[in-house]
């Protein structure tokens, strides 16, 4: 049975009716409704829908007429109060954004035309277009992406090079600037430390320990693990090396490396001679024995760490930062138990962990299966984040299931006495990652101790206090499920040496002049590079959404370019489009 | 190519769009000015060339009410009969300087507006609004369909026409759009504000038209009132003008019309000159009366999207945000979010055009071909729904979008013109 309710003088514009009508159709029992203004041409439509009933004859072009079809009267009222509220509730709630989202390059630079860094996260092959673009407008490059080869590396660094611009990466995973952290990054308290860094994992374990020691991170400048090689020429490394020489506020500079090509770490080091402030040197491998001038040389990342907060609050500089008392009381393990299993998300805390253990082994470098930093009498360091276990699978920084899977392995082999292992916090990395490993780490614990043995498990948490996850927590849950929970990675492998019975053999450094010459250099940075080590940057994000976050929050300006492929990766197309934009006649 | 590259070349075309004066003139019977309406039965229609056979239900019926308007037949099966064996010849209303909404069934003797583009010295003509509900544009054909499209040509058509000669140099159209955009119009779902500007512009000229009878008088003014669309379809022969002029440029890749015919989607670019890239139609997506879905819904269909074209419809939804709920639940973020999403496939925005809700940015100016294929980012074009079927009118109003195929031809037709591939 049809039904009429007449608003007398109720206007709304025909969108809303339509939107109402929608809304107040779903209502259970109601046949059909139809909420319209009372204008001739809508009551043809009620009549042509069936909905026509003599009461709409008085209704005028401002009434509005709801006729609905029910058998049960009391749908009326209730569809009137249906009404009523929706009219009285149209506002929208704002899904607002703190940033814009744009879809072309061209777009984000006329949204921004202040930016002064591109962040790119986009598919490697894609990676170095972009980065080209982004020279092109004047910007510096945090290249994130991987996958890009050596000639591009190569080029687009001479082109920034040209430009006074800086390309940071490619693969570069980490990264502070001015206080602002950039992709995979820990947050790091803001101080007198800036830091130029070849290695990621090495830029989190540095800054994290300077962060917990008290000290402060102005800047952590990455240049991709591949900018120390011979083919590279450590073009990134220089630049930035000069542009903290030239920033105010770094009064001390911090170099991390992976092991270079000698000649490239030579000329750095000859750079470094000639700088006016104190710098602290690790290039992962060397073992120094003493400390130079004004550049102190370390040899694991939290000695490295520590001379750089005693240089930064003026301590004196120790002879020994790395011999720490790590011994574990009460160590039971069968006779068979004698090696050291690390499996690591963290590609630099593994290297240094192989280097440790190599030293305390008094091994030659040995050759290790792909994927592993370290096989040898047993002892096995496994590099988790190496590209043939991260092919179709996350990295083991967001995704425990490869760890785990490596640890029932090794509990499962009779020889293992220790798994040593990373828990790598920041922006990026999984939310909860000891509370993922626990139920695994526990359960294998218990198994193990069915068959009559004890396995130690031995981490070090990368992380601050200020992360997105709660470091304490992390810790606290670890420690709970019975592991043995270190301050740094060095104090980690350390412990899980002693375990074993094994020590390194420490060097004692002391400090001395440095007697050699020293170059003139030209330490002069361009007004590019000025302005993006005393400015908070303006960034572009180019690929992954979730870079954006940080840098919101610790007050930078960005503007997300929803990046896809050009022409939707058809090639043809793009091609084409290729051909049409660079023709002239 | 008479430009050294195409970013020039397209620049041109935008110098021409921007620059253009559109002027309505007058209101005339459309064989006075299209001459291929006199010969013999012909029936112009919208978007590119379409057999008989291949029209949807909607635009089949506008056929049938053209043929018993212009007294070819005098029932609907004679009139189907005579559209379907040959002896009517069907025209694009863009082949012959006029654009048509829905159907764009256009025959000698409906009254079209007559905008004329003093930049370029040419001309565009479109049919008149008939208001809403059962209209000959959606496929309606009833006696009552008939009737009001005889008064058109009879009172209506030549009141216009009295009232504009009466102005003498015409309406300048290009301040009406500037007036109407700062009031919430995008031209195409919305046009009141530009309707009401039309209506206070034209009533002080009827009124003094000597010998109007006050039937014909209160029938004209009350219809204008009542029809809040009126000024699509001068939009509509606006935008056409607008964009004829602008193709004068031969070289580019500008996109200069785009149009359906329920079946095919076309687009042309500056570079390209008449020629057609099609692709097959999308349906609308929207909110439908009570009593019909999605299913009932035609396929897209008409040249209105000129007005996308021009920049405004879509592109400029957030003059408009009202407009976007449309699209379903969406606000002035989701209006935004949709000019922003088209500014990205044009090449600049339109210095005439400002949108006070967009922080007075122009509207959007020239869709770039090259963008769209780009990005992947079709255009988005605000839409009425016609039922599939013949004679039953609106359904609807909703968004559809231009399919991206038809840009991906015309960028790989035009590099081939220009030797690249």
């Amino acid at each position: 049975m049809l039904h009429t309710i007449i608003k007398k003088n109720s206007y709304q514009d025909s969108v809303n009716l339509m939107l109402l009508t929608n809304a107040v159709s779903v209502i259970e029992g109601v046949e059909k409704i139809q909420v319209m203004m009372g204008t001739p041409a809508n009551k043809d439509i009620l009549s042509a829908a069936g909905l026509y009933t003599d009461e709409l004859a008085d209704a005028g072009a401002n009434d509005m007429c709801i006729v609905l079809d029910t058998d049960n009267e009391e749908k009326v009222d209730e569809v009137l109060a249906a009404v009523d509220e929706y009219l009285n509730n149209q506002a929208i709630s704002k899904s607002g954004n703190d940033f814009e989202t744009v879809r072309t390059f061209d777009k984000a630079m006329k949204t921004m035309p202040d930016a002064n860094l591109a962040v790119i996260s986009v598919a490697g092959q894609y990676a170095a277009n972009e980065a080209d673009k982004a020279l092109d407008n004047g910007l510096n490059v945090f290249m994130f992406s991987d996958n890009v080869s050596f000639e591009d590396e190569r080029r687009l660094k001479e082109k920034a090079h040209d430009k006074g611009l800086l390309v940071m990466g490619p693969d570069c995973g980490t990264g502070v600037i001015s206080g602002i952290p950039i992709a995979f990054t820990n947050v790091v308290k803001e101080g007198n430390i800036g830091i130029v860094g070849a290695s990621g994992t090495g830029i989190q374990e540095v800054t994290t320990i300077i962060d917990r020691l008290g000290g402060g991170v102005v800047h952590a400048l990455g240049t991709g693990g591949r900018d120390l090689s011979d083919k590279i020429g450590a073009i990134t490394m220089m630049d930035a090396i000069k542009a903290l020489e030239n920033h105010n506020p770094t009064e001390v500079i911090t170099i991390i490396s992976k092991p270079p090509a000698k000649e490239v770490r030579d000329r750095v080091v000859q750079l470094l001679r000639s700088l006016s402030k104190p710098v602290v040197t690790i290039f992962l491998g060397e073992k120094p024995e003493k400390h130079e001038g004004n550049v102190y040389q370390a040899y694991t990342l939290e000695e490295t760490a520590r001379i750089s907060v005693d240089l930064a609050k003026g301590n004196e500089i120790k002879e020994d930062y790395n011999a720490v008392d790590v011994a574990v009381d009460n160590v039971q393990l069968t006779p068979e138990q004698t090696s050291i299993k690390g499996f690591y998300s963290g590609g630099t805390l593994g290297y240094e962990a192989a280097t440790l253990l190599s030293d305390a082994l008094s091994l030659e470098k040995g050759k290790a299966a792909e994927g592993f930093l370290l096989q040898a009498n047993g002892h096995e360091i496994a590099d988790l984040g190496d590209d043939i276990y991260t092919q179709g699978k996350p990295h083991p920084m967001i995704d425990p299931d490869t760890r785990v899977n490596f640890m029932e392995k090794a509990a499962d082999d009779e020889s293992t006495a220790v798994v040593l292992f990373d828990v790598v916090l920041g922006y990026g990395s999984h939310s909860d990652m000891a509370g993922a490993l626990l139920p695994s780490i526990q359960r294998i614990k218990s198994n193990v101790e069915a068959k009559g043995r004890n396995v130690y498990f031995v981490a070090t948490v990368c992380g601050t206090e200020q992360d997105p996850q709660d470091y304490q927590d992390q810790r606290q849950k670890l420690e709970q499920a019975g592991v043995i929970v270190r301050d740094s990675n060095n104090q980690a492998v350390r412990t899980a040496l002693s375990i074993i019975g094994l020590t390194v053999n420490d060097v004692k450094k002391q400090h001395v002049e440095y007697t050699g010459e020293v170059a003139q250099e030209d330490l002069s940075i361009s007004p590019e590079l000025d302005k993006l080590i005393n400015s908070k940057p303006v960034v572009v994000n180019i690929g992954l959404k979730s870079f954006t976050e940080p840098v919101v929050k610790y007050g930078g300006r960005v503007v997300h370019y929803d990046w896809r492929p050009v022409a939707g990766g058809n090639e043809r197309m793009a091609k084409i489009l290729n051909l049409l934009n660079s023709y002239s006649k | 190519m008479n430009y050294n590259t195409i970013d020039e070349a397209n620049r041109a075309v935008l110098d021409k769009i921007v620059g253009s004066q559109p002027f309505l003139v007058d209101v005339v019977p459309a064989k006075s000015v299209i001459s291929e309406l006199n010969n013999g039965k012909v029936i112009l229609h919208a978007g590119p060339p379409i057999k008989w056979e291949d029209m949807t239900g909607p635009m089949q019926g506008s056929c049938v009410g053209a043929a018993l308007f212009e007294e070819w037949a005098d029932n609907e099966d004679d009139a189907r009969n005579m559209l379907a064996n040959g002896e009517v010849e069907f025209i694009p209303c863009h082949h012959v300087n006029a654009v048509g909404p829905m159907g764009g069934i256009t025959t000698a003797n409906f009254p079209v507006f007559v905008v004329e583009n003093r930049s370029e010295g040419n001309e565009a003509y479109c049919i008149m609004n008939e208001g809403i509900g059962k209209v000959l544009r959606f496929g309606a054909f009833s006696e009552e369909v008939i009737n009001r499209l005889i008064w058109m040509r009879d009172v209506l058509g030549p009141t216009l026409s009295k009232a504009l000669k009466i102005k003498g140099d015409g309406l300048n159209l290009n301040v009406m759009i500037a007036k109407a955009i700062t009031m919430g119009d995008e031209f195409h779902q919305r046009n009141i504000a530009a309707s009401l500007i039309f209506l206070k512009e034209v009533a002080p000229l009827i009124v003094q038209i000597e010998g109007l009878s006050d039937k014909d008088q209160q029938d004209v003014l009350q219809f204008l009132a009542d029809t809040d669309q009126f000024f699509l379809n001068v939009m509509m022969a606006a935008s056409k003008a607008v964009m004829d002029g602008a193709r004068k440029v031969q070289d580019g890749t500008v996109v200069t019309a785009m149009c359906r015919n329920g079946k095919d989607f076309g687009i042309r670019i500056s570079g390209m000159g008449d020629q057609w890239f099609t692709a097959p139609v999308n349906t609308p997506q929207g909110l439908f009366f009570t009593g019909y879905s999605q299913e009932d819904a035609n396929t897209d269909i008409g040249d209105s999207a000129i007005t996308e074209t021009i920049g405004v419809g879509g592109f400029a939804m957030i003059a408009a945000p009202g407009v976007t709920r449309f699209v379903g639940a969406g606000g002035f973020d989701d209006a935004l979010k949709t000019s922003n999403e088209m500014l990205e496939i044009c090449i600049d925005q339109n210095p005439n055009w400002a949108i006070p809700t967009w922080d007075f940015q122009g509207a959007c100016l020239g869709i770039d071909a090259r963008k769209v294929v780009e990005t992947g980012i079709e255009p988005v074009i605000n839409t009425g729904i016609a039922h599939k079927q013949a004679g039953l009118g609106q359904i609807g109003a909703g968004t559809v979008r231009a399919p991206l195929a038809c840009f991906e031809k015309a960028i790989e037709a035009y590099a081939e013109k220009l030797g690249l591939i």
